[in-house]
């Protein structure tokens, strides 16, 4: 872990404590349960995200793509019939697909991540919202599918799985164990793997990752269609979480709670840093924020305002810490400067 | 900001203008500068030579006002300072031109000259008075020889040109020293010797000039007097004819040994790389032929620009050929990427060794591993173990100066950077190398160090390509000499006819 990172979880503790102590219904089982499977949904992406802007891009059409996605979900398993793992499948391929053309928009054509994602967010939109006549879509009445909806929305008590009912534990949204079991994984391929470490290379220094053999453009792309594909995902959790979707107001600036919860992480978007525990806890110190928007009696209206705050003081200190590192580096470095110089 | 009537034309004996006594800096653990003494008169061109770690820097912060001495005095036109800051250095009139450029390459040459103290019109926007300043430009630029005009865009300029512009600078503020700082290092052959033009005019209108090079037969041109730092010492001064290069070495090292230039052990061998008609971006409509054996080191001279990096770029698959064919060992090849050439052991040292050769913010371990990171893998995961083994090692055969081999490749010297990326590729069994420019920069010491690396690698059968603007280095290191000239090579030139002459008449284009 990262001292960065170890920042941001004390300021966790410290901001779930004051609220905690102002109004204990924070730590109640319902509650917890509930900012646990939001954390999960919003984890979920999040992630992908800061796939992209480790290479030092950005994707803003995530809150369309959850709901472009979600309404096609929702109409391949409750209208069109499709049983819904290969309902799960169509809609991962056409993530893969989406992820795909804008690396190559971003690699192959030189587009600007900014515009090439700014484009998608308002192409997925528009089409969400001819594909059902900007009409909810949802499930007809009576149409159930009790697996799915336990596997996506369910809640399941682990510790009493693994002790035969002898202990138990708080059940755990499989949303957000989802998130972990891929926060785990992802872990490994961002810190570990020669992909990871293709995409710092290519974050850091484009140029000087090709010239040491990089295949820059693969890389890039991969970036993309990992974060598109993880945001089907997120939107499938999503469908099976509201059950139904306006297509015109579902998933809207869900992007920005991605990067937010990147930058919040430590993610720099000139690229070529950021790690995976720090997205995830960035992802959480949102979901609580919204938390006790609601338990402190802030009005709601006030939401976005505080989250806005919560990360501009986030940045400011970070920033300050870092000037004040560089110095005490300066100071050294200018030592031993001027020993060769 | 010294108020001159006019420049007059000074008599060279005059009264020095600055005069430095006895200064001393340390550092915690190092003397940086003891006892050092200086005059500057005006009108008079001294060179400052040394190694790195010798005390330049460390002199010129000084005079520059960023650094307080301990001890000494610093006094000018007679008036002595007790500390001489960055505000009373400007006041006397000194000026940097620095080996990095400052200019704005989105701007027009006046308004780099002129930047931050714009000449305004009246009114209430207090616009830019573009027509004052470009008639305010215009004389400097005359003085200075140049060729273009204020409103030239900076991105059309070559180096020496911007350069220029940075000196039209130091006049615009009426300095009377001027302060170049390894100026020549990043120019090519025909540039340079503008440059030192451009030093003489100053010199016939009596501004002083400071000149710090590597480059050591610029030195020998340029200057009336000579000061040698060795460990913060002035160790001893020049003049006249005593300013020859080998002096200088002999006084700059402490020892009489120079670069040593390693003869071939072993005959050369068949081709590794062949270019056949390759044509470039550079130069769209010429055709360069070109062989590399096995066992040599080929030097490519040429001017910049004459398109010798990017037929670099083009062999290792940066670029693609616009036409040709490239053979390596008699197959035909077509890199399509980097990745492709380093597959075939086809590798390059580039020029930008910072922006390219490197990720300064990767560790040393890091970036030798980063070409080849699958053989480091064990279980899916890279092996951080096995890589600092590789790195270790690399650290020790290439004596790569450094506390451990997890630091930042940023916090390395210029040399100790160029090793690491000559280690990645050592690493690796090469069968072809080319070195773009692969000293500049670099002292003395480690200069030397990459030459020997250069001739065991073709000692062991390694085809090396040496592209390089410094004539002493292709003719010292270089088995044979191919020179390019505007896009095509102009002549090809064996150790023995390899003459400075020979190369700068191919080099123009001219024949042998």
């Amino acid at each position: 872990m990262l001292k960065k990172d170890i920042g941001l979880l004390v300021l966790i503790i410290v901001v779930g404590a004051v609220v905690a102590i102002i109004n204990p219904r924070f730590l109640s089982p319902i509650n917890i349960a509930n900012t646990a499977n939001l954390v999960g949904l919003f984890g979920i992406f999040a992630i992908g995200q800061g796939f992209v802007i480790i290479t030092g891009g950005i994707e803003l059409s995530v809150g369309s793509v959850i709901a472009l996605l979600g309404v096609i979900f929702i109409d391949l398993i409750a209208n069109q019939g499709v049983p819904w793992p290969v309902a799960i499948l169509l809609v991962i391929i056409i993530g893969f697909v989406i992820g795909l053309i804008h690396g190559l928009l971003v690699t192959r054509l030189k587009l600007q991540p900014f515009v090439v994602t700014l484009c998608g967010l308002l192409i997925y939109r528009g089409i969400a919202r001819f594909y059902t006549h900007d009409a909810t879509a949802g499930f007809p009445f009576g149409v159930n599918f009790p697996t799915l909806e336990w596997l996506l929305t369910g809640r399941t008590d682990f510790l009493a799985l693994a002790t035969g009912d002898s202990l138990h534990s708080l059940p755990l949204p499989h949303s957000f164990v989802f998130m972990l079991a891929l926060a785990v994984v992802m872990w490994f391929v961002l810190h570990r793997s020669v992909f990871g470490r293709h995409l710092y290379a290519v974050g850091k220094n484009e140029e000087a990752a090709r010239y040491s053999g990089i295949r820059t453009t693969r890389v890039i792309v991969s970036a993309y269609i990992i974060c598109a594909v993880l945001t089907a995902i997120a939107a499938i959790f999503f469908a099976m979480y509201t059950r139904s979707i306006l297509p015109s107001g579902h998933g809207n600036f869900y992007e920005l709670y991605a990067i937010a919860a990147a930058v919040l992480g430590g993610f720099s978007l000139r690229g070529g840093e950021g790690s995976i525990v720090g997205v995830v806890l960035g992802a959480i110190l949102l979901q609580i924020l919204q938390n006790l928007v609601n338990l402190l009696g802030i009005p709601s209206s006030l939401n976005f305002a505080v989250m806005g705050t919560v990360i501009l003081i986030g940045a400011i200190a970070d920033q300050q810490f870092a000037r004040f590192r560089e110095q005490r580096g300066r100071m050294r470095s200018r030592v031993s400067e001027t020993a060769d110089g | 900001m010294p108020v001159l009537s006019d420049l007059p034309v000074r008599d060279p004996a005059d009264e020095p203008f600055i005069r430095l006594s006895n200064i001393r800096k340390t550092y915690p653990g190092v003397v940086a500068l003891s006892d050092f003494s200086m005059e500057v008169r005006a009108g008079e061109v001294i060179g400052i030579v040394g190694e790195n770690g010798a005390g330049k820097s460390t002199l010129m912060k000084i005079l520059g006002g960023v650094t307080q001495p301990d001890q000494g005095l610093i006094e000018v036109d007679g008036l002595a300072h007790d500390a001489f800051t960055v505000e009373d250095s400007m006041k006397a009139g000194i000026a940097f031109v620095h080996q990095e450029l400052n200019l704005f390459d989105n701007l027009d040459v006046a308004a780099n000259v002129f930047i931050g103290r714009e000449p305004r019109k009246n009114g209430f926007l207090k616009l830019i008075d573009s027509k004052k300043l470009n008639e305010t430009v215009q004389p400097l630029l005359d003085r200075l020889g140049a060729t273009f005009g204020p409103t030239t865009p900076v991105s059309r300029l070559s180096l020496a040109q911007q350069q220029m512009v940075e000196i039209a600078k130091a006049l615009s503020i009426r300095s009377r020293l001027v302060i170049l700082d390894e100026p020549t290092s990043s120019l090519p052959l025909a540039e340079t010797g503008k440059l030192l033009e451009v030093i003489a005019g100053l010199k016939a209108q009596g501004i002083a000039v400071i000149f710090i090079s590597h480059r050591l037969h610029e030195i020998v041109e340029a200057c009336d007097r000579v000061l040698v730092l060795r460990d913060g010492c002035l160790v001893d001064t020049l003049e006249g004819n005593e300013i020859n290069h080998d002096t200088m070495v002999r006084l700059m090292v402490g020892r009489d040994l120079k670069v040593v230039y390693a003869s071939p052990a072993t005959a050369r061998g068949d081709v590794a790389l062949r270019a056949n008609r390759v044509r470039t971006t550079a130069y769209p409509h010429q055709e360069i032929e070109l062989d590399l054996h096995k066992g040599e080191i080929l030097g490519l001279a040429g001017l910049v620009g004459s398109g010798r990096t990017e037929l670099a770029r083009v062999l290792f698959g940066i670029d693609s050929a616009l036409g040709g064919s490239i053979l390596l060992n008699g197959d035909e090849i077509h890199f399509a990427s980097a990745a492709e050439a380093i597959e075939a052991k086809v590798f390059l040292v580039p020029e930008d060794r910072k922006g390219a050769g490197l990720l300064l913010d990767l560790t040393i371990a890091e970036n030798v591993s980063l070409p080849n990171l699958r053989v480091y893998v064990r279980n899916l995961l890279v092996s951080r173990s096995r890589e600092s083994a590789q790195a270790e090692k690399s650290r020790d055969n290439l004596d790569i100066r450094a506390p451990g081999v997890s630091i930042r490749a940023r916090t390395l010297s210029g040399g100790n950077q160029q090793k690491v990326v000559l280690a990645k590729w050592l690493a690796m069994d090469p069968q072809v190398i080319i070195f773009d420019e692969p000293t500049r920069g670099i002292d003395i010491g480690a200069k030397s160090e990459i030459y020997k690396l250069m001739r065991e690698l073709s000692d062991r059968g390694v085809a090396v390509l040496m592209i390089s603007s410094d004539m002493e280095e292709v003719i010292g290191v270089s088995d044979r000499v191919a020179v390019m000239h505007e896009g095509r090579i102009s002549g090809i030139l064996a150790r023995s006819a390899a003459s400075e002459e020979n190369i700068l008449r191919l080099a123009v284009g001219k024949t042998v």
